[in-house]
C-alpha cells in the first residue's frame, strides 16, 4: 500500500513527455485500484492537460498524488504551468468551445471524465488545473 | 447484472449463429444508451465476458481488445457531452415555447365582427416565435387593419415585432390616418433597430359609413382587391420604402370604394414565396385557391387557404405566413 502523501511530478516540455504522463497516470491508478475503463480515462484526460500544456504554455508540469477520505481512495492530478493563462474560464468550460471543434475533447470533456475538477488562471501568471477521481 | 446478461447473449449467440440473438443484441445496446452505458463501457463489458467464456484467449487477442477500448475512450466523451447537449436543446426549447406564448398575448388582437365586414385572419409561424404581425382597431365607425412583416425570422424578428405592438398603442386612439402611422412608425423604427433589419407595413382603414377603404404602405407585399360584380382580382398598387430605411419619410395614401361583395385580400411573403420543390409559386395560384373557396365565410376561406398551401410545402413553412381577408357584408 502507498503512503498518503504520495507524490511524484512529470515536466512537459516536448510532445513526448505527454506520453510520460500518461504512463505515470496509468501505472499510478493501476496501483490504487482503477479498472481498465477507469485507467483509460484517466490517461486520456492526462493527455489532455499535458498537452494544453505542451501546446499553450510551453513548459510546465503533471503531478500525481494518492488521496483518500474515510470511504474511498483515489487520484489526484495537478497539472500547472506558468504560461500565458486564460481570460476567460467560462467560455473554454463551455461545450464545443475548443479549437479542436469535435465533441466530446478538451476541458469539458476532461470535467465528465473526472468526479472533481477546479480551474485557476491568471493573464500572463499561468494555469493550474486540479482534477480527482475516486474508486468505486 | 449487464455483464451476466451480455455474457449469456453472447454465448448463445456464439452457439448458435441465430438471428434471433443479435435481435436481442440490439435491444441490449438500447437498453444500455437508456442507462447511460457508454460505448467504451460496451467494450469493455464485451472484454470482461470473451474472458470468462474463453479464459486462455491468446495474448494478442487480448492486448488487441484492450488496444480498442482505448480508442474507444473519446466516444465515450462525446457520447455524455451529446447527452448533456440534449438535455441543455430540450430546455431551450421549452424557453421559447414560454417565450412564444408571452408573445402571442401580447400581440393578441380581436377581430371586429359586428360591423360592415366579414374578416378573416390567419398567422403562422415558420419557426416557434412569429415575425409577422397583424391588429386590427374598431372604433365603431371605422375599422383599421395592419399587418407587417420583419425581413428575418425567429426569435429577433419576433423582439422587433413586440415594438411595433408598443408603438402603435402609444398613439393617440383618433390617429387613423395611414398614411400619417407609417410615417411615425417608420421614425420609431429607424432609430430602435439596428441596420440591416426591415420591416414592411401595410396600413388599412376603412370606414364603415362612405365604405372607403384607405391605405398605405411601407414596402409590403402587395395584397389584391377582389370585385364581386365583374368576378375579377387586382394587385393593390401602393408605393412606399420599407420602415427603418430613412429618417424622415412621407407615406402615399390611397382610397378605394368597396361594393357588397367586394374583398380586401393582404398577406405577407410568406405566401407569395410558397415554394413547390424549388420553384416558387405563381400569383395566379394564390388567387386560383382563394376563388375555390370563394363562397365560404372569411375566416374558413383563410383557414383553407393556410391548409392549402401548407400541404403544398410539405407541412414544413419557410417563412411566417399571415393572410388576412376583409369582404364587405352591407
Ligand atoms: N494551460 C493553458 N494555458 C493557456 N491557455 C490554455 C491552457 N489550456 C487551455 N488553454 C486555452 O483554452 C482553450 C481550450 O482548451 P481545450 O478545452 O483543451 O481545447 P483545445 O485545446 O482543443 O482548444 C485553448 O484553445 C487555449 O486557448
Ligand atoms: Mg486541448
Amino acid at each position: 500500500m502507498m503512503d498518503n502523501h504520495f507524490q511524484s511530478c512529470i515536466p512537459i516540455q516536448k510532445e513526448w513527455d505527454i506520453v510520460a504522463a500518461r504512463q505515470q497516470g496509468r501505472d499510478f491508478s493501476k496501483q490504487i485500484g482503477f479498472g481498465a475503463v477507469d485507467q483509460a480515462r484517466i490517461a486520456t484526460a492526462i493527455s489532455e492537460l499535458a498537452r494544453n500544456i505542451y501546446l499553450y504554455a510551453q513548459k510546465g508540469a503533471i503531478c500525481f498524488e494518492y488521496i483518500e477520505d474515510m470511504e474511498h481512495k483515489g487520484i489526484k492530478i495537478i497539472a500547472s504551468d506558468e504560461g500565458p493563462g486564460i481570460s476567460d474560464i467560462s467560455r473554454v468550460m463551455e461545450d464545443g468551445y475548443t479549437t479542436s471543434g469535435g465533441l466530446g475533447a478538451g476541458l469539458p470533456g476532461i470535467k465528465r471524465l473526472m468526479d472533481h475538477f477546479d480551474i485557476y488562471s491568471e493573464e500572463g501568471k499561468g494555469t493550474e488545473v486540479t482534477i480527482q477521481k475516486w474508486l468505486r | 447484472m449487464v455483464l451476466e446478461k451480455y455474457k449469456n447473449l453472447l454465448k448463445y449467440y456464439l452457439a448458435t449463429k441465430d438471428e434471433g440473438a443479435l435481435y436481442r443484441a440490439d435491444q441490449f445496446s438500447k437498453r444500455s444508451l437508456q442507462q447511460d452505458i457508454s460505448p467504451d463501457e460496451i467494450v469493455q463489458i464485451h472484454i470482461d465476458a470473451l474472458q470468462d467464456l474463453y479464459p486462455d484467449l491468446p495474448e494478442e487477442m487480448r492486448l488487441s481488445l484492450h488496444f480498442l477500448l482505448e480508442t474507444m475512450i473519446s466516444y465515450g466523451i462525446a457520447h455524455q457531452e451529446f447527452r448533456a447537449l440534449r438535455e441543455k436543446q430540450f430546455e431551450l426549447k421549452s424557453e421559447i415555447e414560454v417565450a412564444a406564448n408571452m408573445q402571442n398575448t401580447l400581440l393578441n388582437t380581436v377581430i371586429p365582427d359586428d360591423g360592415a365586414l366579414d374578416i378573416g385572419a390567419i398567422s403562422v409561424a415558420a419557426h416557434q416565435m412569429n415575425g409577422d404581425y397583424y391588429h386590427f382597431i374598431n372604433d365603431q365607425k371605422n375599422i383599421g387593419v395592419a399587418i407587417a412583416d420583419v425581413i428575418g425570422k425567429g426569435i429577433p424578428a419576433a423582439l422587433c415585432m413586440s415594438m411595433i405592438k408598443y408603438a402603435l398603442d402609444t398613439f393617440p386612439a383618433n390617429l387613423s390616418n395611414p398614411q400619417t402611422i407609417l410615417q411615425l412608425l417608420n421614425r420609431v423604427v429607424e432609430r430602435n433597430v439596428e441596420p440591416g433589419m426591415f420591416i414592411t407595413m401595410f396600413y388599412g382603414y376603412y370606414n364603415q359609413e362612405d365604405h372607403l377603404f384607405h391605405y398605405s404602405s411601407a414596402g409590403h407585399e402587395p395584397g389584391l382587391f377582389y370585385h364581386a360584380l365583374s368576378n375579377t382580382f387586382e394587385k393593390i398598387e401602393a408605393k412606399g420604402i420599407v420602415l427603418g430605411v430613412q429618417k424622415d419619410v412621407t407615406y402615399q395614401q390611397y382610397s378605394k370604394y368597396l361594393s357588397i361583395g367586394d374583398m380586401v385580400i393582404l398577406f405577407t411573403d410568406g405566401v407569395t414565396e410558397c415554394r413547390r420543390g424549388d420553384q416558387f409559386i405563381q400569383k395566379e395560384e394564390i388567387v386560383d385557391v382563394i376563388k375555390e373557396y370563394i363562397h365560404l365565410s372569411a375566416q374558413e376561406m383563410v383557414d383553407q387557404v393556410y391548409r392549402y398551401f401548407e400541404r403544398l410545402q410539405d407541412f414544413d413553412l419557410r417563412d411566417d405566413f399571415t393572410l388576412i381577408i376583409l369582404r364587405r357584408k352591407y
